[in-house]
């Protein structure tokens, strides 16, 4: 995995207009993503609401919607599971959260990135410390070895 | 996902974004990829090819130490800088979490859309 994205990608056995709807209409999003919204989605609007997943029900879920490009591409961006109440994240660089849809044979194919992880300027500098990867794979392997015989 | 499991996400994610910024310069990766492949090395030795002096290296090993991801040694009248790879680890980790939470809650679309 990166180390500045999540990319998933799942097949669902329902049409674009189905897989649609179910992000982009507040009352469906919440039902799956178990969140209490306060109104609909619009491009460049904050949403804001409650989290409803159990033990959860104290955090206030808050993003700001960037693209709603009918059955094709939805996104928002967000501070991901910003689950403690006493931090403030609005300082912090928040990530970009983007859901494609595509057609298929079978219904829709659905991928997800979440990007935006590292302040870093460029991408490549983070690529270049991971590409060293001789001596560092190596080191990690013996601290996996070592916490290993540790436990 | 678990009590636990969210409650460790929470844990992990305040140290990374100074890490995230003490990696983001040319030199200091270039530090860190001399170090991590685990021999620690004085400052003289970091010195030796590079532009930068003394100081400007010491500086640099500073910020490194700063995030926990360089440990010095005193021995004799030389620090030695050796690689502490646990603070990357856990960005990884950190990210591994947010993953999984993701793929719970695109198992929950799954079954709302096709049910």
């Amino acid at each position: 995995m990166a180390n500045d994205r999540i990319e998933k990608q799942i097949e669902l056995n329902a049409p674009v207009s189905r897989v649609w709807r179910a992000l982009t209409d507040y009352r469906e999003f919440g039902e799956w993503f178990r969140v209490k919204l306060d109104g609909p989605f619009a491009p460049g609007q904050v949403s804001r609401g409650q989290v409803t997943y159990p033990g959860y029900e104290h955090l206030k879920w808050e993003a700001v919607v960037q693209k709603m490009e009918p059955e094709q591409l939805f996104s928002f961006t967000w501070h991901p599971y910003a689950v403690e109440p006493k931090i403030d994240y609005s300082q912090e660089t928040p990530t970009l959260v983007e859901f494609r849809l595509k057609k298929t044979t079978s219904g829709t194919l659905l991928l997800l990135t979440e990007s935006g992880f590292d302040k870093i300027p460029s991408d490549r500098r983070l690529e270049a410390f991971r590409m060293n990867d001789g001596g560092w794979t190596e080191q990690m392997k013996n601290i996996e070895n070592h916490v290993a015989q540790a436990s | 996902m678990s009590h636990k499991r969210r409650s460790s996400l929470a844990a992990k994610r305040q140290p990374r974004a100074p890490l995230f910024a003490a990696l983001g310069d040319e030199t200091r990766l270039s530090l860190v990829a001399k170090l991590c492949g685990g021999q620690p090395y004085s400052i003289s030795q970091l010195t030796e090819g590079s532009k930068l002096t003394r100081q400007a290296i010491t500086k640099h090993l500073q910020v490194l130490e700063r995030v926990g991801i360089v440990h010095s040694a005193h021995t004799g009248r030389e620090s030695r800088f050796e690689f502490v790879p646990e603070p990357i680890e856990e960005i990884k980790k950190y990210l591994d979490l947010v993953s999984e939470q993701w793929d719970q809650a695109l198992t929950r679309l799954k079954s709302f859309v096709e049910g």
